[in-house]
């Protein structure tokens, strides 16, 4: 067993799922928007900011976000102990990243929910 | 020379094939500083390369089946000069070890019943040679040998063995008293000349078959157990019995499992004919080795050969089906894709008799000690020295080896002179430590190779050695042939003591190797060709125009090599088994 | 006269400072030799060309090595399915340490092999005859314990190459479901334990280069998508 403390979910198994099920809810998403932008060819600011005044989308867009969240960083993660083979240039990669997924994690729901 | 540095242990083994990991194994479960020492990666020894099974009476195919059966059909096709408390020792303790195997986990074939899966192989019977054949052989596939092998390594692995993998063993240290105590070492990376110390040094090193041109043999078979024992003056028993394996594809020489003919393929001969049947009408194509072999080159003699030249005949699969193929030989069809460009679903393929395993070797006894004879010719057992495996001759094969019997034979007797060992250990063992002019003559050959500044180089050499013994102790032999072959090879010897290493590099220096091992093919070429031309009868694999008829009043015995004097001399067979009769001479017939 | 270019990969530590690519020219006498017996005819013009070899039949697995780019055994390899335009260029396995010319240090490899526990467990007093296995039990372990260790795979993955002290990589993880598979072996729940964490198993991004490049036919990925799956399973 190689242990680690970095990583999502302190188990490869759990990364693992993550991964998969935050694709699958991140691909429902993209699709439900395109296809939204798609079916709705003249959309105006009303209709756009109606959709997302809706508790339903808001949930579900939050799910997205939080999904992109945990996407981003087992993946970025994998990426940072792939390539990243000096240990103080790696926890700093892995620092920075994670500090920016919090910002963009924050910075979303304020923008969801805040209005 | 005092400036080599020393490893010491309780027990070294060379070799990490099947025997001396079978060795090991009970040496590592003791505790004693053990190592096996080996040129190869273990899992890349020979043994690996074993197809068909391991022949047991585990009562599985046929829950009547007997151990003495087994016993009377390796001591009938050992033509009678198998020794008889060898083959009793292994035919009876088999089973255990079998299941030994099993329990670390060997993935065996099964039978709906989900015991291990048995087929037919040659020379085997039911009832003493009376009830028809038997299915004795136990089989992972055809892959025996390769599961075998690697259940082996893992459960050294498992048992924190050490290793000293990709070092090779140069010569024996023996002390004042002629006992063995160690050896000479190179650890091929480094290049590093190491003295191994040991209170028991291990032969585990397997065959030789590359003294041939043609053979089923690993490139890494070149017998350096036996070259290191003879250098060191001892002798050498049956060295004249080598066994050609009928089914050695055409051209490349990599073997096709007898389990072929056990699930029910045959040889046919160019008019379609399956010649067998003249030849051995009860047991057909599952007749001995020899028997089967010598009928092929009876064929191509006569003409009937297949191919351009008419000089091999086919193996016919086809009929089987590719279930079965793709069931039970599936390493077959894919070694006669590779080497002989033939799917066996389809056609047949194209095999000759090929130099597979040599019967011969240091002399034992059950527990793997090695025996040296006095003046008087008694049995002698020299200290610290012991041989397991093909590298030995226990000798449980005689004149010819039956299928499946030298998979059981290695870890029958591994495991024998693994036991012993411990138990000789827990007594308390002291020789006389080696001085430094024996380690000194121990380091004589290297020093030379290492020394050379020109003559001739080894590939051409070893082309040479192989030639003549491929020419003149084949299948087939003859007194002016051999005669002339034992000249051939005097004067190759003189020749190979005065040839050249270009490469002296130390950082894994294969030329260096090869050039070792070239001299150890050339004590075991010499051994092999001055025994057979002196054992003046035929008698199982070995078979001489001249001398047609076994001859049971002189030679129902080993015959006992002595390097230093280069003279045959005799052995007594032994024909006292301890819990049954013995079994007395017959004519073989199958 | 039919002579084949081969290029060769060369490093003695002893006398270079670096590796470096040796062209040599050789007579096939125009028959379609295995990449093994074209070494052996190299090794007679330099006598200090090194290569592992020893069944030469594809069983024991010494001579991995990378031909024309891609990995493979030298002995079972015929020129006729490598060779392009003439040219046969030979390198040592990727992404271990090299010794000498073709000869690469497989330490790491070997380690991992070791570090799965490649041995049968099971604590219960063993019967007097064999453990019984039903010939369907016995036929899951087919496509798993033929490997030969010859680490055609692991050294084409480049997951391996990054990080070969904590991937096992695919060579052991076929080994590691050979043993979860059998019915005998009652060490699942330890076995899995080990493997859990983020590199062990799930390095693997199922790209199949292993597949791709293993001399006997083995399929290591679906070997691996068969442990997470019993991962998956014993973990939720």
């Amino acid at each position: 067993m190689v242990t680690n403390v970095t990583n999502f979910g302190r188990s490869g198994l759990s990364d693992w799922l993550v991964q998969r099920v935050s694709a699958i809810i991140l691909a429902l998403y993209t699709l439900f928007i395109v296809g939204y932008l798609l079916l709705n060819p003249g959309l105006d600011y009303a209709a756009w900011s109606g959709l997302f005044a809706q508790t339903w989308m808001r949930i579900f867009s939050l799910l997205a976000f939080v999904s992109l969240s945990a996407h981003a960083w087992v993946g970025l993660w994998t990426v940072t102990t792939d390539y990243l083979k000096p240990t103080g240039i790696r926890v700093a990669t892995q620092t920075v990243i994670i500090l920016a997924i919090f910002v963009f994690l924050v910075w979303g729901i304020q923008v969801l929910w805040g209005a | 020379m005092s400036n080599l540095r020393s490893l010491t242990f309780d027990a070294i083994i060379i070799g990490g094939g099947g025997a001396g990991l079978r060795a090991a194994l009970e040496l590592a479960k003791s505790g004693k500083k053990t190592a096996v020492l080996s040129k190869v990666f273990p899992t890349r020894s020979h043994t690996v390369s074993a197809q068909g099974g391991i022949t047991c009476a585990i009562a599985s195919a046929d829950p009547d089946d007997d151990w003495r059966w087994h016993m009377y059909d390796t001591v009938k096709g050992g033509d009678y000069i198998a020794d008889q408390d060898a083959a009793e020792y292994m035919c009876s303790e088999g089973p255990k070890a079998v299941f030994e195997l099993e329990h670390m986990g060997l993935p065996f074939s099964r039978f709906d019943n989900g015991r291990i899966y048995q087929r037919p192989f040659g020379g085997q019977s039911k009832n003493f040679g009376e009830g028809g054949q038997a299915a004795r052989t136990c089989a992972a596939a055809d892959r025996t040998g390769h599961a075998l092998l690697h259940t082996l390594y893992q459960n050294n692995l498992k048992n924190n063995t050490t290793f000293l993998n990709e070092w090779y063993a140069v010569d024996l240290v023996k002390n004042a008293n002629g006992d063995v105590v160690g050896c000479i070492a190179m650890d091929i990376e480094t290049g590093e000349v190491v003295h191994v110390k040991s209170k028991a040094t291990v032969l585990a090193t397997g065959g030789s078959g590359r003294i041939y041109a043609s053979t089923t043999n690993a490139l890494i078979n070149t017998g350096d157990g036996i070259g290191m024992a003879l250098r060191a003056g001892f002798p050498m028993q049956d060295m004249e019995m080598w066994q050609f394996h009928p089914t050695g594809i055409y051209g490349a020489g990599t073997l096709v499992t007898e389990g072929c003919r056990g699930e029910g393929g045959y040889l046919v001969n160019k008019d379609g004919e399956r010649f067998m049947e003249r030849y051995a009408p009860n047991a057909k194509d599952l007749a001995g080795r020899d028997v089967v072999a010598r009928s092929m080159v009876m064929e191509i003699l006569e003409g009937r050969g297949c191919g351009e030249k008419g000089d091999h005949v086919y193996l016919k699969l086809d009929h089987l089906g590719e279930e079965v193929l793709g069931k039970r030989l599936p390493g077959i069809v894919e070694l006669s894709k590779t080497f002989a460009h033939v799917d066996p679903a389809k056609e047949p393929i194209p095999v000759v008799p090929t130099c597979h395993y040599m019967m011969g070797g240091v002399p034992t006894n059950v527990h793997g000690q090695a025996i040296m004879q006095d003046a008087e010719g008694n049995d002698r057992i020299v200290g610290g020295l012991f041989a397991c495996g093909e590298a030995a001759c226990v000798s449980v094969h005689g004149a010819n080896r039956l299928g499946g019997n030298s998979l059981l034979d290695l870890v029958v007797f591994g495991r024998a002179a693994g036991m012993f060992i411990e138990g000789a250990l827990n007594e308390g063992i002291e020789y006389l430590d080696a001085s430094e002019s024996d380690v000194e003559s121990a380091m004589q050959r290297m020093n030379r190779w290492n020394a050379s500044e020109s003559g001739e180089t080894v590939p051409e050499l070893k082309r040479e050695l192989q030639d003549i013994m491929q020419n003149a102790f084949g299948v087939f032999r003859q007194e002016d042939n051999m005669q002339k072959g034992v000249q051939q090879l005097a004067e190759l010897r003189e020749r190979i003591d005065n040839a050249y290493l270009p490469d002296k590099s130390n950082t894994f220096n294969t030329a260096r190797v090869e050039a070792l091992e070239l001299d150890n093919l050339m004590e075991v070429a010499e051994a092999t060709a001055i025994a057979a031309l002196e054992r003046k009868e035929s008698r199982g694999a070995h078979s001489r125009y001249d001398y047609p008829d076994r001859d049971d009043v002189n030679w129902l015995k080993h015959s006992m090599y002595f390097p230093a004097e280069k003279r045959l001399g005799q052995r007594d067979v032994n024909f006292a088994p301890k819990a049954v009769d013995m079994f007395e001479p017959k004519v073989r017939t199958y | 006269m039919s002579k084949l270019q081969v290029s060769l990969y060369r490093y003695n530590p002893e006398t270079d400072s670096a590796p470096y690519m040796e062209e040599f020219q050789v007579d096939t006498q125009g028959r379609d030799l295995m990449v093994l017996d074209v070494l052996h005819l190299v090794k007679e013009q330099d006598n200090g060309l090194a290569y592992r070899r020893s069944c030469r039949e594809g069983v024991c697995g010494s001579d991995g090595m990378n031909m024309n780019g891609k990995n493979g055994l030298a002995c079972i390899t015929p020129l006729s399915e490598v060779v392009k335009k003439g040219k046969l260029t030979l390198r040592p396995l990727p992404g271990l340490p090299v010794i000498r010319d073709l000869v690469v240090d497989m330490g790491l490899f070997y380690k991992q092999y070791e570090r799965i526990q490649p041995y049968l467990q099971n604590d219960q007093p063993a019967p007097a005859i064999e453990r019984l296995q039903s010939p369907e039990e016995r036929d899951k372990l087919d496509g798993l314990y033929e490997c030969i260790l010859c680490a055609c795979c692991s050294t084409a993955c480049p997951s391996f190459w990054w990080n070969p002290d904590k991937f096992v990589g695919p060579a052991g993880l076929l080994q590691a479901y050979r043993f979860l598979a059998d019915s005998r072996d009652e060490a699942t729940r330890e076995r899995l334990s080990e493997l859990e964490d983020p590199f062990s198993v799930f390095r693997c991004r199922g790209i199949m280069n292993c597949v791709a490049v293993c001399p006997k036919g083995l399929n290591p990925t679906r070997a691996i998508g068969k442990i997470r799956e019993m991962l998956l399973a014993n973990a939720t």
